[in-house]
């Protein structure tokens, strides 16, 4: 077993453990910050998956933007919202849970099934790439091909979306606009 | 080496996980989370089958792209939330029963 391996199991089990403490904590605080435990473990992860840029993007949007975001709008949403997280029962397995539970497990079983089934590593695409040699080595940065596919091959979605981002950020500001200040 | 079913399993426990605090929480925020939790999943897929495309790089593409998507959508929810919280002062999804005004 190499050293890899031993990170990547000990990075996936951190990342599940943490998502599932966001699962289960009632405390809506300690689940934002556990949250971003499972995100620098997802970016770990990625990189282990010989994807340096997407880690590097991953930290600096998520954990930048999003997490910050979302730690802004838990305070604005002030006291009640915090009252009512507390209210909330925290046994995992209680009655008004068990659907929940039931539904998230029976889909983990048709799709742990699926992968199984599916025999991932034995695809013919993934056979061909590996007999032309179109498979990242663990030694090569991507990020000079990213940069050059991003302005040729993919240049419709990277217009596309942002565009896109353009819409969301005139959306976001309309709605958070104050009622009644008319400038 | 790691195999590509490893990456798969992990991103499907993520997955199942996202999927449960969506259906059993009563906090909008928290079913952001569970929301990013699942985007994320899919991402990690999108990047781990990323790696058998070295000239075109698709599936890293593809992931930048998901994440930016992710960014936009959590800003508009997240405008969306306060404004609940500001008509209804709860921002409980099960209390919100009420189009109008």
């Amino acid at each position: 077993m190499s050293i890899v391996q031993v990170l990547f199991y000990f990075m996936g089990l951190i990342t599940l453990a943490s998502a599932l403490t966001v699962a289960i904590s009632k405390n809506l605080v300690r689940s934002i910050f556990m949250f971003f435990i499972t995100l620098f473990a997802l970016a770990v992860l990625y990189v282990l998956a010989l994807a340096d840029f997407v880690a590097v993007t991953q930290i600096v949007i998520y954990v930048g933007g999003i997490l910050v975001l979302i730690l802004f709008a838990f305070m604005l949403s002030g006291k009640e919202a915090l009252a009512a997280a507390q209210l909330q029962s925290n046994r995992f397995i209680s009655l008004s849970n068990l659907p929940a539970l039931l539904l998230a497990l029976l889909f983990l079983v048709v799709m742990i099934n699926v992968i199984f089934k599916a025999d991932v590593s034995n695809l013919q695409w993934i056979k061909e790439a590996n007999g032309v040699k179109n498979v990242i080595g663990s030694n090569e940065s991507m990020i000079n091909n990213i940069g050059i596919n991003l302005m040729t091959r993919y240049l419709l979605p990277f217009e596309a979306i942002s565009v896109l981002l353009m819409v969301a950020l005139v959306g976001a500001a309309h709605l958070s606009r104050r009622e009644g200040t008319r400038i | 080496m790691i195999t590509l079913a490893d990456f798969m399993i992990v991103s499907a426990v993520l997955f199942c996980t996202g999927m449960f605090i969506i259906v059993s929480k009563k906090n909008s925020i928290q079913i952001l989370i569970g929301v990013e939790l699942m985007l994320n999943a899919a991402i990690l897929n999108l990047v781990a089958f990323g790696k058998y495309d070295r000239i075109n790089n698709s599936g890293q593409m593809f992931a930048l792209f998901a994440i930016v998507l992710a960014a936009a959508t959590t800003a508009v929810a997240l405008a969306i939330i306060l404004n609940v919280y500001k008509q209804y002062k709860t921002i409980d999804p099960d209390k919100i029963k009420q189009l109008k005004d």
